[in-house]
């Protein structure tokens, strides 16, 4: 059968097998011996006519509870925000999408130019004097920050809050297997991280000092402290995972003297789709701007002075380095980062501030409202658009009824964090509105019994 | 600083005041932030956005979109890439809000529709590879090498040959299968390609040791070329305990001819932005899922998809010999996907012809341009070929003075100078998507700047003179990077 996307006719290929000289394609593939050919067909799914499938796909989608079909409290690291229209039209350009990367100049200005913007607005955003054009995600990028660190400063030894989210903790334990890294990890107290303790290990043989900032749980972390803690130990390096969004309101990582910040930009234009793709962001000061991993566009000229961009400092790459590469890094999420920028130029100055704040008002009125309704809630410290409520029975179980009622509710704790069995992470972005606040509330009230 | 010439960045647009969003209503009591925090923690200032409205913003990257090729846009055989059409109909699927829209963390019982897509995914691409079972956690090819080599380490582990620290790669491979090799904590130990492009049998039994923990390999190899002693090859490397890693780059040109498993290999990455038409989006996002061998399975990262005889799907984290988590939750859904919409609008028969005709359009061009350039190795080529401008640069006319004069023709130029064992290379791929035509006036265009070289060198030398800027001074972008953009004032 002839394939839509194939356009080859039989004259075609007559044509062509004569000018190869052979009688049939079959004769192309001479070179696979037999002992290793594949006789037969491969055992999948017959093809579909494209009305068929779609229909059946999409039939498929709809088994899943979506935040279209329910109301979202759900967060821990991934969150449902205010996408503007815009940001899909521009990312469907298909001289976007269907781009590689940039590696000629003159017909990629397009796409180099985006990130330019990114690696500025990132810049921006989280107080760092240098960004690349993206990660593969937040916890990638954390883990690649860490390796970073070891690399840069020559020591072993990196001190990792739990407050962390927990699968970039895991992530920073793969990535660091490589290079026989010891992760030592900081406890927490009360939803922070345990600055004694921290304190107690930082020693002459530590890269690296890694918090997020709001944490896991929430919380924002006093980084001033870990700045003035660090201050006895000038070669360890700082490293802030951050969500971005939080940024509009809180003084960034850049201006406690973070030496890498990076966190996903998911926040900013893209879906959740189950986890990903999102996108990464790392950003550091000039000093290790030669030691960043991914891809990097700088602002040139071309030979009639006009201002363009280009992929540089490649010297770093692992196409150039080979074996002597500190990342293995090819692609960025480039997509993903121009959906970011767009997302983050319609908001501006003014909306990304504004955007924070609508995130931080209604997650205080969210939480008084279920201390209102005899629910404990945690912690006591200032906190982004996430915090614990207690309950009385596991999460699942009243996460399973608030399905039937058209919610879904918010993170396990007690499946990765010690000490919070039966805690919900409740996280309320801009786009909850009161009535669904309330509605949650008495609806938690009565899952839980 | 910009100059009129100079097409605008966003920052350049803003004036203060102007908006391009609109934000849900504060509908809760309006409290005053600044009162729970210490001042320390509040930001100042906020950070310098543009303030744009929402025609400026479309404008602007409208303009950006026309000031960049991609598929659409024109011919785009950039060899080791795969740069065929990417179906529309994948990126409506992967827009649908019951894929687009959901959350990680919900209950399993309520993504079932997600995870069965994941799990005949994974299975798919097990029989594809002929592999025992996959992950797809892994976002992009080079993720793949390196979580492939951590499971091949760990298994040596596991059998206590800690003393396999090798990992064996052509000379004539991409720069990352090394460098995959370093950050999972490997040494890299290169084997040398003999004079038809293919990996040296004598070399190769050289190189592998008691020490040896993996060769790397594509198949075909980065010259598009099969090796033709994979079994062989697979023998030297199993007797003396090694495992055999396949880098799926090049897949396209093989499927329903052979399969990786079928070859000898143990561990198989694939680039589903490649073979899979998961679009290559400007540079990513992709996904390069992996599979394995039986013997290598525990050791898959955590969690997978399973299913229960209930016909229920769930995420199996019971997995006490896995590398563990190589990247938070479970890998690019978006694109896998739009891969599994692939998969299922061509189904096994579509698959094959896809491989028939990448290989059918390599070796047409390859024999059409023969005649014109260089061509080191004769033999039938897989899905794509290396080109060496070697004669033309005799007449000083550069490989990439060459791939410049493309870009007047609007074609993206091949890969070029790579592999680095062919002076002077052209990698062309056409893909199985181009038709004859395409592929006849490009050879044409091809033939043309060969003539052009002998007749009016300067013409190419001196090339693009169509684009929207000409070549780039990137030896001053590398010592003086201005990596993002400053405000005049």
């Amino acid at each position: 059968m002839q394939h839509r996307y194939i356009p080859m006719t039989d004259q075609d290929r007559k044509d062509m097998l004569e000018t190869i000289g052979v009688n049939s394609t079959e004769e192309l593939f001479n070179d696979i011996p037999q002992k290793v050919r594949f006789d037969g067909e491969l055992n999948i799914k017959p093809a579909k006519s494209e009305y068929e499938l779609t229909k059946e796909l999409t039939q498929l989608a709809e088994q899943n509870s979506h935040t279209k079909s329910h109301t979202s409290f759900l967060g821990a690291g991934v969150y449902q925000h205010y996408i503007p229209s815009i940001v899909d039209h521009v990312i469907s350009r298909s001289e976007f999408y269907t781009a590689y990367t940039p590696y000629q100049p003159e017909i990629s200005q397009g796409e180099l130019q985006a990130i330019f913007e990114f690696q500025t607005m990132v810049c921006e955003m989280t107080g760092m004097e240098v960004a690349n054009s993206s990660m593969y995600d937040g916890g990638t990028a954390l883990a690649e920050a860490v390796n970073l660190s070891a690399g840069q400063t020559k020591k072993k030894k990196v001190l990792v809050s739990k407050a962390i989210h927990p699968e970039s903790m895991e992530v920073i334990y793969t990535y660091a297997k490589g290079f026989n890294l010891e992760i030592v990890e900081i406890d927490y107290q009360n939803g922070l991280t345990d600055l004694e303790q921290l304190k107690s290990e930082l020693d002459e043989d530590t890269a690296s000092v890694v918090i997020q900032y709001p944490n896991f749980f929430g919380q924002v972390e006093p980084l001033k402290e870990v700045e003035t803690m660090l201050e006895d130990q000038k070669k360890t390096m700082m490293i802030v995972s951050s969500n971005p969004l939080a940024l509009g309101y809180l003084t960034p990582p850049g201006e406690f003297g973070a030496d890498i910040v990076v966190g996903d930009t998911q926040v900013f234009g893209i879906p959740a789709q189950f986890g990903g793709p999102h996108c990464g962001y790392f950003a550091t000061t000039k000093k290790l701007m030669r030691k960043v991993p991914g891809r990097l566009v700088g602002q040139t000229v071309d030979e009639e002075g006009r201002r363009g961009f280009v992929l540089t400092l490649q010297a770093r790459e692992q196409h150039i380095r080979r074996d002597k590469a500190t990342s293995n890094i090819c692609s960025n999420q480039a997509l993903n980062a121009l959906a970011s920028s767009v997302a983050m130029t319609a908001l501006g100055k003014q909306g990304v501030r504004e955007m924070a704040e609508l995130n931080m008002k209604k997650a205080r009125y969210a939480k008084k409202a279920f201390e209102a309704a005899g629910f404990e809630t945690l912690h006591e410290g200032p906190f982004f658009n996430e915090f614990i409520v207690k309950l009385n029975k596991p999460v699942s179980e009243v996460n399973e009824q608030l399905l039937q009622k058209g919610y879904i509710g918010g993170y396990d704790l007690g499946r990765t964090s010690d000490g919070y069995d039966q805690h919900m992470l409740v996280a309320v972005t801009e786009v909850r509105s009161k009535e669904e606040i309330d509605q949650f509330v008495k609806e938690v009230g009565e899952a839980n019994g | 600083m910009a100059k009129e010439q100079d097409f605008p960045v966003i920052f350049e647009l803003s004036q203060e005041g102007r908006k391009g969003y609109h934000l849900p209503e504060l509908d809760v009591d309006d409290i005053n932030l600044d009162d729970e925090f210490s001042n320390e923690y509040i930001r100042q200032e906020n950070p310098d956005l543009p303030e744009v409205s929402e025609l400026q913003i479309m404008r602007h990257y409208t303009a950006l979109s026309t000031r960049n090729h991609g598929v659409d846009s024109g011919f785009y055989p950039l060899g080791s890439c795969t740069m065929k059409y990417n179906p529309k109909i994948n990126e409506d699927i992967t827009r649908i809000p019951g894929f687009s829209m959901i959350h990680p963390y919900q209950e399993e019982s309520s993504v079932q529709g997600a995870l069965a897509l994941m799990y005949d995914l994974q299975e798919s691409l097990s029989e594809i590879t002929g592999m025992h079972s996959v992950t797809l956690q892994s976002a992009a090819g080079a993720q793949g090498e390196w979580t492939g080599l951590m499971m091949i380490g760990a298994f040596h582990e596991a059998n206590g040959d800690h003393h396999r620290t090798k990992v064996i790669v052509p000379d004539s491979a991409h720069g990352t299968n090394p460098a995959s090799a370093t950050v999972a904590g490997f040494e890299a130990v290169t084997v040398k390609s003999n004079d038809q492009g293919l990996v040296d049998l004598e070399d190769l039994k050289r190189v592998v040791d008691e020490n040896t923990a993996a060769l790397m390999l594509t198949n075909p190899n980065t010259l598009g070329l099969f090796e033709e002693h994979i079994l062989e090859m697979a023998e030297i490397v199993h007797e003396a305990g090694g495992r055999l890693y396949y880098d799926g780059a090049n897949l396209n040109a093989i499927m329903g001819y052979t399969r990786p498993g079928d070859m000898g290999f143990d561990v198989v990455h694939l680039n589903l932005h490649k073979t899979f038409t998961g679009p290559h989006g400007g540079g990513g996002p992709g996904s390069g899922p992996v599979g394995v061998t039986e013997e290598l399975a525990p050791y898959l990262p955590k969690p997978l998809i399973s299913k229960r005889d209930s016909e229920e799907y769930f995420f199996d984290y019971d997995r006490p010999k896995s590398i563990g988590r190589i990247k938070p939750y479970y890998g690019n859904f978006g694109i896998n996907v739009r891969a599994y919409t692939y998969i299922r609008s061509m189904g096994p028969d579509g698959l094959k012809q896809v491989s028939e005709n990448a290989v059918l359009n390599a070796n047409y061009m390859m024999r059409r341009l023969e005649t014109e350039f260089e061509l080191p190795f004769s033999q039938h080529c897989k899905h794509e070929f290396v080109l060496s401008g070697k004669n033309q640069k005799k007449m000083g006319v550069r490989t990439l003075d060459m791939a410049k004069r493309l870009l007047d023709f609007g074609y993206h130029p091949p890969t070029i100078y790579f592999p680095l064992n062919v002076e002077e290379a052209l990698m062309v791929e056409p893909t199985e998507t181009e038709a004859k035509e395409t592929l006849d006036e490009f050879i044409d265009a091809m033939i043309q700047i060969s003539n052009e070289a002998k007749e009016d060198p300067e013409k190419v030398q001196e090339a693009p003179h169509t684009t929207v800027v000409d070549r780039m001074d990137e030896t001053t972008a590398a010592r003086k990077p201005v990596l993002r953009y400053y405000r005049e004032d």
